[in-house]
């Protein structure tokens, strides 16, 4: 009874706690420009089967696709046993499931052979990271942080998965006591293995051991389930939305900007007239993050820093300091920033947004003109962030409000405007190559 | 065989006369002032002329697609270049647009819909497969039969536009050993000139892009470098010159290797 009350105390802490960051962090999405996407349904969840649930985009790269299925696949399967230990801590009760008899003892065993595969996973997972140190988890924009990041990720999970199996071990233990009550249900498959090393023990150690373990375990989840927001593992929540809402069109086309088309026609059009009269000031291109898209924002919380958009970035393998990752990692950086200060209740002057750095003190110029619009990186994220999108939002602030572009570019700007291509030759002599065009005549 | 001069037909000419073509070749910037790739158009007029395809070029009145301006933030010219492109495609009441590059490819198909111009818009290598599946073009010459050819993608007929079937088959039709890159399809990698990067100087780096990925295609030890786009071509052109290797390996668009197997 008593550890029911402090059992439901720490689970609604949990979920409190969870619900708040998880809020903010939607409010933090709806920060950017609105913009509507509810077009081809179908399509879209058919996406978030294939390519969220699927992971169709992963194998790309086999092997941390396979380790990535065994975690994955744990890790949802691992949690229907998390079922039984929730009510078995609200109601008090003991491996309440048990009375379904050899079957439970067979879904047990099923759940401890998952939790071998994420540890497997998790271990190369990290040897890969620390030892191997794979040069994309290397890369400059993974200073100490986000590398700690993941290692937290991975040892939490090991030691997890640790604690379930040294639980299940000695519960088969004491089933075999006769001075303890526990429910015979046989030892389950793989935790049998590590039964030698406690079956020495006293009987009021083991179920110290049992005890500590369950409550270590359903504890470490809770502070995990907290953690997760506050880190790159959020895309385990954020990846099937984010898959959704990705972009259905061509990689190839770039967003429109209807606040330039009103421009345009007005200068074009001698009687276009400016139906919507509302003066409202908007900013070309994007500055800050209110000047991106929900979209982009959530594109943020979703990257999970696995730097397959900066492996496969042309700029990137030939040493440019252009790092597509690098780009949504700040983006999130800088949104966490400015959500800090405006939902912060004890906002002060200083917390006003105008004070606020902007995606430029992250993101410097040399980075967005390095970009060869490939849409390699979108086309590597396995979860279909757009970080090019970002890219070129951001050349559009450079170019229309701060006219900042690279010099030859702006020379380049000019000739297209002047004498349409963008080389300084004259519109008159675009059929010079049509003169001497013979069939059957020898090519050079 | 006798040599005889193509007369280009010109759009404006011909709907003096009241005559529509089937087709519009866009020639674009680089086809009509890059030394080099005004052979490819050369090369694909030749290709059109054989098949007595109607078509007609839009000549001086040609002008930007707005692909590079719209690439490096200049939103309000490439609008500008758009809409006064539209205005004149429709005009001539345009419906088919064949052009061998595919950033106008992706900017007429994607971007030009965004202000009501909507075309039917084909690649040339598109339209040679479809030509040479249906057996007009015959390309069965021996010409490159010693010799291995390896096709490097353009990120926007690629990545951007998921084609990356037509030019493999046209070259597929054409005798010769095919050998792919390391990185293709998919994961080809950029030439390094796209998004503005042909009109500017690189950032600092370790290295070019163009010459990584010129590296990557001599790897395959290929005589022939085939690309399907101007940028690629000037990339891939200055890539080969730069390893000093002008004389044992060949860049030719897709276009000029079926002209030369068909030996007209």
């Amino acid at each position: 009874m008593f550890t029911s009350i402090i059992f439901i105390l720490i689970l609604s802490g949990a979920i409190v706690v969870f619900y708040r960051k998880v809020r903010k962090i939607t409010r933090s999405i709806k920060l950017g420009k609105d913009i509507v996407i509810n077009d081809n349904i179908l399509l879209r969840w058919k996406r978030v089967l294939f390519i969220a649930i699927g992971q169709q985009k992963m194998l790309q790269r086999p092997i941390a696709a396979l380790l990535h299925i065994f975690v994955y696949a744990g890790f949802i399967i691992v949690n229907i046993e998390m079922c039984e230990i929730l009510i078995d801590g609200v109601a008090g009760t003991h491996r309440l499931f048990s009375f379904f008899g050899g079957f439970y003892g067979i879904m047990v065993s099923i759940f401890e052979l998952f939790a071998i595969t994420v540890m497997f996973g998790c271990a190369v997972f990290l040897i890969r990271r620390n030892i191997l140190r794979i040069k994309r988890f290397w890369n400059k924009e993974m200073t100490l942080w986000p590398r700690s990041d993941a290692n937290i990720i991975l040892i939490t999970e090991l030691l997890l998965m640790s604690a379930i199996l040294i639980m299940n071990a000695t519960d088969g233990i004491l089933q075999t006591r006769p001075d303890s009550h526990y429910v015979k249900v046989g030892s389950f498959m793989i935790s049998s293995i590590i039964q030698p090393i406690f079956s020495g023990l006293p009987s009021s150690s083991l179920i110290f051991t049992e005890r500590f373990c369950w409550w270590f375990h359903i504890i470490g989840v809770f502070i995990f389930l907290n953690y997760i927001p506050y880190s790159k593992h959020f895309h385990v929540f954020l990846s099937f939305p984010n898959v959704y809402y990705s972009k259905l069109r061509p990689a190839g086309e770039m967003a429109n900007m209807p606040s330039i088309t009103k421009e345009v026609k007005l200068m074009l059009e001698e009687n276009y007239s400016d139906q919507d009269d509302d003066n409202e000031e908007v900013t070309f291109g994007a500055k800050t993050i209110r000047d991106l898209t929900w979209k982009h924002l959530m594109d943020a919380y979703t990257c999970t820093e696995c730097g397959r958009c900066t492996s496969s970035c042309p700029a990137n393998i030939t040493g440019k300091k252009l790092s597509p990752r690098k780009i949504v990692m700040d983006t999130r950086d800088n949104l966490e920033e400015i959500a800090d200060k405006l939902f912060n209740k004890k906002r002060s002057e200083k917390d006003d947004e105008q004070n606020a750095r902007s995606l430029f003190d992250f993101i410097s110029a040399e980075e967005l003109w390095a970009c060869t619009t490939c849409n390699a990186c979108t086309y590597e994220c396995p979860v279909n962030i757009d970080p090019l999108a970002i890219i070129l939002e951001m050349r559009r602030y450079l170019v229309l409000e701060e006219s900042a572009a690279p010099g030859p570019l702006n020379n380049t700007f000019s000739n297209i405007e002047n004498n349409g291509a963008p080389w300084q030759f004259s519109q008159e002599d675009r059929m010079e190559w049509a003169k001497d065009v013979y069939m059957n005549g020898i090519m050079e | 065989m006798e040599k005889r001069k193509i007369d280009i037909p010109v759009m404006a000419d011909l709907f003096a006369k009241n005559e529509k073509p089937e087709y519009l070749f866009w020639v674009g910037s680089a086809g009509a002032f890059d030394d080099r790739y005004k052979n490819v158009v050369r090369a694909f007029v030749k290709i059109l002329t054989h098949l007595g395809v109607s078509y007609a070029v839009l000549g001086t009145e040609e002008s930007s697609t707005g692909d590079v301006a719209r690439r490096a933030g200049n939103e309000m010219l490439f609008q500008m270049q758009a809409m006064m492109n539209i205005e004149l495609l429709n005009g001539y009441e345009v419906k088919k647009i064949l052009t061998c590059d595919p950033h106008a490819y992706n900017t007429f198909k994607n971007e030009y819909p965004q202000y009501d111009g909507n075309y039917q818009v084909i690649h040339h290598t598109q339209f040679l497969r479809d030509h040479i599946e249906a057996g007009n073009l015959k390309v069965n010459s021996a010409i490159f039969k010693e010799k291995t050819i390896t096709y490097h993608d353009p990120c926007y007929l690629g990545r951007a536009n998921g084609e990356y079937a037509a030019p493999r088959k046209v070259l597929d039709f054409i005798p010769s050993e095919k050998k792919e890159m390391k990185r293709n399809k998919n994961n080809a990698l950029c030439c390094g000139a796209g998004g503005g990067q042909m009109f500017k100087e690189a950032e600092e780096g370790d290295k070019e892009i163009f010459i990584e990925r010129t590296e990557e295609a001599l790897e395959t030890g290929a005589d022939i470098i085939a690309t399907a786009c101007p940028y690629c071509m000037a990339m891939i052109t200055d890539g080969i010159k730069y390893k000093n290797k002008v004389e044992e390996v060949k860049n030719y668009d897709i276009a000029e290797i079926v002209v030369l197997s068909l030996g007209i």
